[in-house]
């Protein structure tokens, strides 16, 4: 896994509410042995090419081509504990998403992709959003040293993330590591509990 | 000394702590952790490049129900991309001496189906499944919950779970349901009101009258779509219910092992005095047959109400998701939902596929014709029940009735095996999510119960099943 320090980025703004992991990758594609190959298959029901007056799929606008940084509504991620969300996401090339709030799966599962879920206050994210509705290719900064976003005005805004995953992606580990150090205390464990 | 009065949450979890460091998620061992084809290639993959093995074959047990066929076995055969995912557990069960139950094994299911028709789910245990729906295992009284494929790969690895506390949320329901409403109705109620992210960063524990009256199947239905108001889990403390449902199960305790479990089995209730961090409560009587009207679970309504328009609400961001809910559903604001033409009805699912779902939806469909132009689908959850179903002639009422008698599986609750609906339909379905295209690209899904899905199937359109009982 790539350590995670900060990050600089245009934004894909797709202002949705629960958006659920059926949307981020649909079913059909789940019929694979490995991780690899569903960048291309992300928000597939919802892609379509800008035409006339209708702007298009936020994906497929070139003015977020190259973002690394999803921002949506809240309870991103419900539904499905399917971890190929979180692989299409960061195949696209997404590194962060910016909500007001996760479901809880689909936050462990990006955590442990090295994609970052960034939750902000609903003032800080309604800020935001109208300064990406100004300026659609303005950028922002996710500091994960700091735990703070920068917004295109030069507000920062905090937001939580548990440390011990903070420090996983700060080091660029995944928490198996951990867990597997822990070898005494599980056998102990079993043979306290049978 | 005394210890504080606990909930039944904080028992199981009490118990499982393995390590609890500074600054660190607390570590947390699982008892039984449930495999399937889809969300496990990975995760063994990840162990071989680790060089690491199984830690517990003994605790692990794997079944194949999300991408495989539902057709008799001489005409099935889903893709090559599904058949690549069935023979790769096939050798990762075999090379982890990991229990198979694959399409031709007698125990073969639904995950959720066969943990608890085994007696593999048993109160007090925690469980994991890489399948967000694990929390119908709380049905017994056991902490369940789905997880990613990451984390099947540290349980596999290690047995144990990195997790940080959740908060408790008490869903408590006095009194007696309505002739026609089922647990189906009443989880969709609760869903409704609490919304599609109410229950996040906790586990509910579901109480009062009306649940304990619930016979187990039903508390599996009602805490499988736990997960639909964002919950972590759901948990239904252990009674005489539940031991007598699980006595002389395949993998339930015998003799005196038996009977010492049982004593432990009823220490786990809540205590007296002790207190949950929320609750809600609910009057059964209020609650009548539900219906989604709406692309997520929370959007639900009565049977006999009428689809919500923007307007009704305040918040300009719930206006904007009713209006492309209803865009997407083609359903038309203030209308009755009851007439809604249907194309396809699906019983079955981890939520609704077990024999007293059968025997409601069996209950309508008995001397009744499914409507002409009407696709019905009757998807057993288990071999087991198919069997017991057949034993008691129910799949004669589906055939008679012009209904489709499937093979166990998934289906068309994830339409990733063949059975789906076409862009534009409307299936009144007993699954559990009615997203976009869930049920197929383009596919609209309207979730009820057993009842009132077979009562579309026989009008055609959504019907309040309380017309069609007998009296």
């Amino acid at each position: 896994m790539q350590p995670f320090t900060r990050l600089t980025s245009r934004v894909a703004v797709l202002p949705v509410d629960d958006v659920d992991t059926d949307q981020v990758i649909p079913a059909r594609f789940l019929k694979i042995t490995d991780k690899v190959g569903l960048g291309d298959k992300l928000f597939a029901d919802w892609r379509r090419a800008p035409s006339g007056d209708d702007p298009g799929f936020v994906l497929d606008r070139p003015e977020t081509r190259g973002a690394r940084v999803l921002f949506v509504g809240r309870n991103f991620g419900c539904g499905s504990s399917r971890e190929h969300a979180p692989w299409a996401l960061c195949g696209w090339g997404f590194a962060a998403v910016v909500a007001t709030s996760f479901a809880d799966i689909f936050r462990t599962n990006a955590l442990k992709n090295g994609l970052l879920p960034v939750a902000l206050d609903e003032v800080a994210h309604a800020h935001l959003r109208a300064l990406l509705d100004a300026d659609p290719r303005a950028e922002v900064t996710v500091d994960l040293e700091a735990c703070v976003l920068r917004m295109p005005d030069g507000r920062e805004a905090s937001f939580p993330i548990d440390g011990f995953a903070r420090r996983c992606l700060l080091a660029g580990i995944d928490e198996l590591g951990y867990l597997s150090s822990l070898d005494k205390d599980i056998s102990r464990w079993e043979a306290e509990h049978g | 000394m005394s210890t504080p009065p606990r909930t039944l949450f904080e028992k199981i979890w009490q118990r499982h702590v393995v390590a609890d460091e500074a600054e660190h998620p607390t570590v947390l061992y699982v008892d039984l952790h449930l495999v399937h084809e889809v969300t496990s290639p990975q995760a063994f993959a990840g162990l071989a490049a680790r060089g690491l093995g199984v830690r517990r074959p003994d605790k692990t047990f794997a079944t194949m129900d999300h991408s495989t066929p539902t057709l008799p076995r001489h005409l099935a055969r889903v893709d090559a991309a599904a058949e690549a995912q069935l023979a790769e557990l096939e050798r990762n069960c075999a090379k982890h001496a990991i229990p198979l139950f694959g399409l031709d094994h007698e125990h073969h299911g639904i995950v959720h189906v066969i943990g608890p028709e085994l007696g593999l789910t048993q109160p007090g245990r925690t469980i994991v499944c890489g399948d967000s729906h694990t929390s119908t295992h709380g049905a017994f009284g056991a902490l369940a919950f789905g997880i990613g494929t990451s984390e099947v790969e540290h349980v596999l690895a290690t047995q144990c779970l990195l997790q940080h506390k959740a908060r408790t949320l008490e869903v408590r329901v006095d009194g007696a349901l309505g002739r026609g409403v089922t647990a189906k109705d009443v989880i969709l109620a609760v869903i409704a009101r609490i919304g599609t992210g109410g229950g996040a960063g906790h586990v509910i524990e579901y109480t009062g009258s009306a649940i304990g009256a619930l016979d187990m199947e039903a508390r599996m239905t009602v805490c499988n779509m736990s997960i639909e108001a964002g919950a972590r889990a759901g948990l239904v403390a252990p009674d005489d219910t539940t031991f007598a449902w699980l006595d002389g199960r395949p993998y339930a305790p015998r003799g005196a092992a038996w009977d010492r479990a049982v004593c432990a089995w009823r220490a786990l209730a809540t205590d007296e005095g002790a207190t949950y961090d929320r609750s809600v409560t609910f009057d059964a009587a209020e609650i009548a047959p539900m219906i989604t009207w709406g692309t997520h679970p929370g959007m639900g309504m009565r049977i006999d109400g009428r689809v919500p328009s923007a307007e009704s609400v305040d918040d300009p961001a719930d206006r904007r998701a009713i209006e492309k809910a209803l865009a997407y559903m083609g359903l038309a604001p203030g209308e009755p939902i009851v007439g809604q033409r249907v194309d396809v009805v699906f019983v079955g699912s981890c939520t609704n596929s077990r024999m007293s779902d059968l025997r409601a939806a069996a209950s309508i469909l008995r001397g009744r014709r499914v409507a002409e132009g009407v696709r019905a689908l009757i998807v057993p959850g288990s071999r087991r029940v198919r069997l017991e179903a057949e034993r008691e002639g129910l799949d004669r009422v589906f055939r008679e009735a012009g209904a489709e008698w499937r093979e166990p599986g998934c289906s068309m609750c994830i339409a990733m095996n063949g059975d789906e609906i076409a862009p534009g339909q409307y299936a009144v379905s007993t699954s559990n999510r009615n997203f976009e295209g869930r049920q197929g690209k383009g596919g609209r899904t309207l979730l009820a119960s057993p009842l009132t899905a077979a009562a579309a199937a026989v009008t055609g359109r959504v019907t309040d099943p309380r017309s069609l009982l007998a009296s």
